[in-house]
């Protein structure tokens, strides 16, 4: 896999502000990558500053190899979907997406023709007249997605694209937006603070707060096997539970429960002491007797496809259990003291 | 009121609230600009009185005036007056002159200003409007005295070293000029201001990624939406210089005799003509609202396509 974009040590200062401390990180070409994070972790100025509209502080952004810090975002091979869309009112649909092909020098029939194309692939060939605010929200973004794609740019910026949508037209969204991206075979940068919808569509993630890079990897990795308590935390829902380290070999530690049951489970290099234990509510069962951890019943949400079983540590601390709802499922009554059993291998020790 | 409304159908509270909640909108537009406009009207069409005033006495000698010649005794073939017309042309050219140069400087500084951080855009703001705090007769005057031969203006240039001699600016058309950008320049920032202000620059942005260069950003992107501000803001400006009075005739010699000065004449002193100067002035209000209309229209059809 050839590398499409290289962030190198890439820093940004606004003032006393650091909105970017030190990012590295690479995308490779045809990748669908996210960056992922809550708002004000850096995610959007690191994509500004691969669009060209901010600068970096330090640090360098290689574009195919090409250091492009001197480059006027016109000049940069790249195109951005904006989060408001950012469509021109005053020209109708088809003159928006054949604005890009316009200003590379492309003779009117030629962009007449691939705006044409580009309406066809995003489902919007009967709009090609109208004007942007004749058009619905899910309209202008698809409107937004043609006219940055039809230039055929080697990388595509989407700056939360669809946090504008509602939340049907979001998740129809998410799977044209994958298919797209594999079809096209464009480099994506998918910037959202969605978890879900990062989840769904990327090949990486890179999870982001406070400026910083905490993790890089698939959804799988990410979501298996957080490294530190604000990734386990930020993407679904974990259950984190102080245990004492015993022992480290490799990426395997040996840990003592709260209840004093010993465990092995994976660990993020040579720990010691306490540490957070990072459990997903889907990963832990009810089991008759002592199991890894007692708890006592507190409350019992229904779900839909879920139940969720709000339990109480022995000694402290909530742990909250997912069961999915099916007819044989068996539900302990509220106040009940009961043992779980964590899966084999769900347990991931934290770096903090 | 809450009892009353629920009473009244929807229907009725859409079609008979507004018409009756205008009425004062109305009046005020009646009295004070339909009423004005009527009596000049009819004025125009009366008999001149030679002390000033009028006959009560249809005449369309005023129109014929301004228009016809008949020579210097009146007993010549009618041609056509070329005296009002060519006043007409030039203060046309010299307040579209005025206008251009308000909107070459107005434009970048409403820009700047509506760019600015949106606590310090009211002190620009402000700061544009503090030179009207002073009557336009003073300043007017005031400009005279700067740029006159022994003048601040005159003897800057000269330590500098620009120039060896004064340069006679007074009495010039480039006075004119001066005065007009000088008078009106803020009716030019503060409607493209409020354009540029409500402005979404993350247009720009998107023309920039779309490979557009700042020019052709600025020509086809920016240009069009704040077009309503810029057209706004030349009609505040080139209205009131076609009739400007006061920039004229201070500022101004006699080569640069404009419509403001020829209907000023009229209604001054016993020399005046009145039928004539509210011809004057109906000629001139026609020629801008035919100009409007057809701006209107084209506007129209271009929003329609």
């Amino acid at each position: 896999m050839s590398i499409a974009i290289d962030i190198d040590r890439v820093s940004k200062r606004f003032g006393d502000f650091i909105a970017l401390n030190d990012v590295s990180l690479t995308i490779g070409d045809n990748e669908f990558f996210t960056l992922l994070g809550p708002s004000g972790c850096g995610k959007t100025t690191l994509l500004r500053m691969i669009a060209g509209f901010e600068s970096t502080s330090d640090g360098a952004i290689r574009l195919f190899g090409q250091d492009i810090a001197a480059l006027e975002p016109n000049l940069r091979p790249v195109n951005t979907v904006f989060q408001q869309y950012a469509l021109f009112p005053h020209m109708s649909v088809t003159d928006n997406v054949a604005f890009g092909l316009k200003m590379k020098g492309m003779d009117l029939a030629t962009r007449r023709k691939r705006a044409g194309e580009m309406l066809e692939m995003v489902h919007l060939s009967a709009f090609a007249g109208r004007m942007p605010a004749q058009l619905s929200g899910g309209q202008q973004q698809r409107v937004a997605l043609a006219r940055a794609l039809a230039p055929a740019p080697k990388v595509l910026l989407l700056d939360e694209p669809l946090s504008a949508l509602d939340l049907k037209l979001r998740q129809a969204m998410r799977v044209e937006l994958k298919t797209l991206q594999e079809e096209t075979g464009i480099t994506f940068i998918f910037v959202t603070h969605d978890q879900e919808e990062a989840l769904t569509m990327s090949d990486r993630i890179a999870v982001m707060s406070a400026g910083r890079v905490q993790q890089i990897g698939t959804s799988r990795e990410i979501y298996e096997a957080p490294q530190n308590r604000f990734v386990a935390d930020f993407i679904g829902e974990t259950n984190l539970v102080d245990v004492t380290v015993t022992a480290v070999s490799g990426a395997v530690a040996q840990v003592i429960l709260p209840g004093g049951q010993k465990i092995s489970c994976a660990a993020p290099g040579a720990v010691a002491g306490q540490r957070p234990l990072s459990i997903r509510p889907e990963r832990l069962g009810f089991v008759a007797g002592v199991g890894d951890l007692s708890v006592t019943v507190e409350r019992v949400i229904y779900l839909g496809t879920d139940l969720q079983v709000i339990t109480r540590l022995d000694g402290g601390g909530i742990v909250n259990v997912r069961l999915q709802n099916a007819a044989r499922v068996t539900v302990p009554e509220p106040g009940a003291r009961v043992g779980l059993k964590i899966e084999e291998g769900a347990a991931r020790l934290l770096a903090d | 009121m809450a009892a009353v409304i629920p009473q009244m159908s929807a229907h009725e509270a859409r079609q008979a609230t507004p018409v009756r909640l205008l009425w004062p909108t109305w009046a005020v537009i009646g009295v004070f600009l339909l009423l004005p406009v009527l009596i000049m009207a009819v004025y125009s069409f009366l008999t001149k009185e030679f002390r000033g005033g009028v006959i009560w006495e249809f005449s369309t000698a005023a129109y014929d005036q301004f228009f016809v010649t008949r020579g210097l005794f009146g007993d010549e073939p009618a041609q056509i007056e070329w005296t009002y017309i060519s006043i007409f042309w030039r203060s046309v050219w010299q307040a579209g002159a005025a206008t251009i140069i308000c909107l070459i400087v107005g434009f970048p500084a409403a820009w700047f200003i509506a760019t600015r951080p949106e606590k310090s855009r009211g002190v620009w703001l402000f700061l544009i409007t503090i030179p009207y705090w002073v009557n336009l007769l003073i300043r007017t005057i005031s400009l005279k005295f700067v740029i006159r031969d022994n003048g601040p203006l005159n003897e800057a240039l000269m330590a500098m070293g620009v120039i060896d001699a004064p340069l006679s600016l007074v009495n010039t058309d480039f006075a004119v000029l001066l005065g007009l950008f000088y008078s009106y320049l803020p009716f030019m920032v503060l409607p493209i201001y409020a354009a540029v202000e409500r402005y979404n620059f993350s247009l720009s942005e998107a023309a920039a990624d779309l490979y557009a260069s700042r020019w052709v950003t600025l020509r086809e992107i920016v240009l069009p939406i704040v077009r309503p501000g810029i057209v706004a803001g030349c009609i505040l400006v080139f209205v009131p210089s076609l009739g400007a009075f006061l920039a004229p005739d201070l500022l101004g010699g006699a080569k640069t005799f404009m419509i403001g000065s020829l209907i000023e004449e009229q209604f001054k002193g016993t020399q005046g003509n009145w039928p004539f100067g509210a011809a004057v002035a109906m000629i001139l209000m026609s020629l801008v609202m035919i100009a409007l209309l057809f701006y209107a229209r084209a506007q129209t059809k271009r929003g329609g396509a």
